[in-house]
């Protein structure tokens, strides 16, 4: 992790960490009564969606806001060049307008990679979803779900996820959120087995660093967490599977299945649900399920990645900026971001 | 009449010989040969092969004359040590009726830099649907023979059978694109360890394969030759192979790029290395060579495909597909095939001059240096290494995927019927 963050499989261990402990000081700004900090005052991000996600982008909005940084949005669905357009002069037609950092969501798997490595801009560039690529964001959140859940919120600090065992379910085959956190939960030290029919699973899949299964009941009992993925209905037109219901009754989670998994096993979802299908409306209501919880941690942990990635910290009219990867000195306890407030 | 005398060539990779041209013709090859009269070309060190023949040449004229022209590309060809060019009918118009082909073959001779063989399309508009005039294409002035719908696949199995059965009544031959449509739908790269990681859609190389497999069973069931484009898997070879033990009348090209580059390169998300036939694995890649060195592929072809800038300098999936290859091709025949010892440079003139030359029916062209025959020649000197720089290229695109790559050989002069049109590396 340098000046961007492009894909999960980028980050050491280190870096992660620092993420999700800056997450988890940022999370206490959420609990005050002013939810804002003014770490990015004058700093300029604009969120380029070429993809429809309310969700994301209001997520990675927020969590601007809360650090006072000054936040276009820039909508332009569809193809980029249907419209005549180049993602090229998008990018540069912002960056001329003053952007600091760029929160790019594609439906192009490498987008941001190629936005961050072209030599187009010098923004950072943070990749909110490419096409069945990345989207590092929602691993980290997810990550961060998980030592809250599993290992704990204080007790959890600076530690990674070592020896705990995660079920992902679902369509891994057309799934960023699965390829995200295979890499980052490997790099925490977590043991991943990926579930799913086998149409659903990429060619090549042998080489990820996890295990496969094409049952899910056997896999629920030793799971600490159960990852349901959203299963597109109109993948059944594709015959990837012969009928929803049929999915959802080899892959779905039920309350039957949801009781082989251990007492303090969770349930997780990266929303949007499609209830009746991957998981039922019992059990994406029920305790254990971490959805909301996800949502909610999603603005820490983005304010944590822009933060660390725009070198919060530093009065307005700023230097070098720091990054995750510099010298832990240079890396600015997040708990100095507390003090800031009261500037 | 004009007489040019090369003297101390090593012609084919063999001992120094002189060679002598007189007008249109080789006159003379031997040792001690007269330069009375002569121009002399030293060429101590150098090779001398035929005139290279690409079988697979984008010229993109008519209609994107803003990747590549017809002089811009056989300009290209010269500096590759090219002397005939079959130019593919994906143009628009579409190379489809007899109007076409004549037009962009009188072009080719108008400019006099490279032969150029137009290439007709099998079907009408590349759609696959309805068999275009081959017949006619054959007898005009172009004088086609070889068809082909070359960026689409004929997918169909009974027009691809009729198109086989056809061309038979004038010795033409069909080159499939093989690749399967409904397979290779939304498809970015090799299916494989790196699509899986990069979330780009597959290619499986079973697309190719199994229209490979379906068509050379076509042709020997109607007695017909078939010619595959681009192979690129080691599971073509393999079929390629079976095919031929079996006597099926099968000829098979590879690209210079597919011999040399992998998949892994996608990592990068550049598209400069997005191409159809995607690049393949290291597995593949070797399968290719020796299919080549053994015989099994018959010949290189370019597939020479030229784009804009604006088509590369975007995101992966938006990007055009195809890389330019003509000046390039010789150096990286040399790299992977004759450096490596697979081949010798006598196999070098089989490969990429005598038999895409006998496969396409180009006359003239592919011929043995020895008195008599049309002059057509290329000067290589083998010893040179130096970096990939576009910006010299004399095609008017630059997507070369070998931008700063050190390559092996240099051609310094090409004839075309004993006019030279590259001398000393430049352009006549």
């Amino acid at each position: 992790m340098q000046r961007h963050l492009i894909s999960a499989a980028d980050l050491t261990r280190d870096d992660a960490v620092l993420i999700l402990d800056t997450a988890e000081e940022m999370a206490r700004v959420a609990d005050r009564p002013i939810k804002k900090l003014p770490t990015l005052r004058g700093r300029t991000v604009v969120n380029l969606f070429f993809e429809d996600s309310t969700r994301t982008r209001i997520s990675f909005e927020a969590a601007e806001k809360r650090l006072s940084a000054d936040v276009i949005n820039f909508s332009a669905k569809g193809s980029s060049v249907s419209k005549g357009e180049s993602l090229k002069d998008t990018a540069q037609t912002l960056e001329a307008m003053g952007v600091d950092a760029v929160v790019i969501r594609h439906g192009a798997s490498g987008a941001p990679y190629t936005l961050a490595n072209s030599g187009w801009i010098d923004a950072a560039v943070i990749n909110a979803g490419d096409g069945t690529h990345q989207h590092p964001t929602q691993a980290l959140l997810d990550a961060f779900t998980m030592r809250r859940r599993l290992v704990g919120r204080d007790v959890g600090l600076g530690r990674d996820l070592a020896g705990k065992r995660i079920t992902i379910v679902g369509d891994v085959l057309h799934s960023r959120v699965a390829r995200s956190n295979v890499d980052l939960l490997h790099t925490l030290g977590a043991e991943v087995t990926l579930v799913a029919p086998p149409t659903l699973l990429p060619v090549g899949i042998g080489s990820w660093p996890c295990e496969v299964s094409y049952d899910l009941d056997s896999t629920l009992p030793k799971a600490d967490a159960v990852m349901m993925l959203r299963v597109q209905r109109e993948r059944m037109n594709a015959a990837f599977f012969p009928t929803e219901r049929e999915y959802a009754r080899r892959y779905g989670l039920d309350a039957d299945r949801m009781a082989k998994m251990p007492a303090d096993a969770i349930v997780m979802h990266p929303g949007p649900m499609v209830r009746g299908m991957e998981i039922t409306a019992e059990v994406a209501d029920s305790d254990r399920c971490t959805a909301i919880e996800q949502v909610a941690n999603g603005v820490s942990i983005r304010m944590a990645v822009l933060y660390l990635l725009l070198g919060g910290n530093e009065p307005a009219v700023g230097q070098a900026r720091p990054s995750v990867s510099q010298q832990p000195s240079d890396r600015r306890p997040a708990h100095t971001v507390s003090t800031d407030e009261e500037k | 009449m004009s007489k040019i005398l090369i003297r101390g060539a090593k012609v084919l990779g063999g001992e120094p010989q002189d060679v002598l041209i007189e007008g249109e013709t080789i006159a003379g090859v031997g040792t001690g040969l007269s330069a009375e009269g002569a121009e002399v070309v030293d060429a101590e060190g150098k090779v001398l092969l035929p005139g290279l023949v690409d079988l697979h040449t984008h010229l993109r004229e008519p209609g994107r004359e803003d990747s590549e022209t017809v002089l811009t590309g056989t300009r290209a060809a010269a500096s590759g040590g090219y002397t005939a060019v079959f130019a593919m009918a994906n143009t628009f118009p579409v190379a489809d009726t007899a109007g076409v082909v004549e037009q962009v073959w009188r072009l080719g001779r108008e400019h006099g830099y490279c032969d150029v063989q137009p290439v007709g399309a099998v079907t009408v508009g590349l759609e696959g649907q309805k068999l275009a005039e081959l017949g006619a294409m054959h007898e005009s002035a172009a004088g086609v023979t070889v068809f082909s719908d070359d960026g689409k696949c004929v997918d169909d199995a009974v027009i691809m059978r009729r198109a086989l059965e056809y061309v038979k009544a004038f010795g033409g031959v069909v080159a499939q694109h093989a690749q399967e449509p409904r397979l290779t739908e939304g498809a970015q790269m090799n299916e494989g360890v790196v699509s899986a990681e990069l979330g780009l859609g597959g290619w499986p190389a079973v697309a190719e394969e199994s229209i490979i497999a379906r068509d050379v069973l076509l042709a020997e069931h109607v007695g017909s030759r078939v010619h595959i484009c681009h192979l690129s898997t080691a599971g073509s070879v393999e079929i390629v192979r079976w095919a031929k033990s079996r006597g099926i009348d099968v000829t098979a090209e590879v690209t210079p790029h597919h011999l040399l580059l992998t998949d892994e390169l996608v990592r990068s998300y550049n598209p400069v290395y997005k191409v159809n036939p995607p690049l393949r694995t290291e597995r593949d890649v070797t399968a290719l060579r020796e299919a080549l060195a053994d015989g099994t592929i018959d010949i290189v072809a370019t597939d020479h495909a030229p784009h804009p800038h604006e088509d590369k300098d975007c995101e992966w999936a938006a990007a055009a597909m195809g890389m330019v290859g003509l000046e390039t091709a010789l150096s990286v025949v040399q790299e992977t095939m004759v450096d490596t010892g697979l081949l010798d440079w006598a196999g070098v003139a089989d490969r990429m001059s005598f038999k895409p030359a006998r496969i396409g029916r180009a006359t003239g062209h592919g011929r043995p240096l020895a008195a008599g025959e049309p002059a057509n020649l290329t000067l290589v000197d083998t010893a040179y290494r130096g970096p990939v720089n576009p910006a010299g290229f004399a095609s008017r695109s630059r997507n070369t995927p070998y931008e700063g790559r050190e390559l092996p050989g240099r051609v310094t002069h090409t004839w075309l019927r004993g006019k030279a049109t590259l001398v000393d590396g430049k352009l006549a």
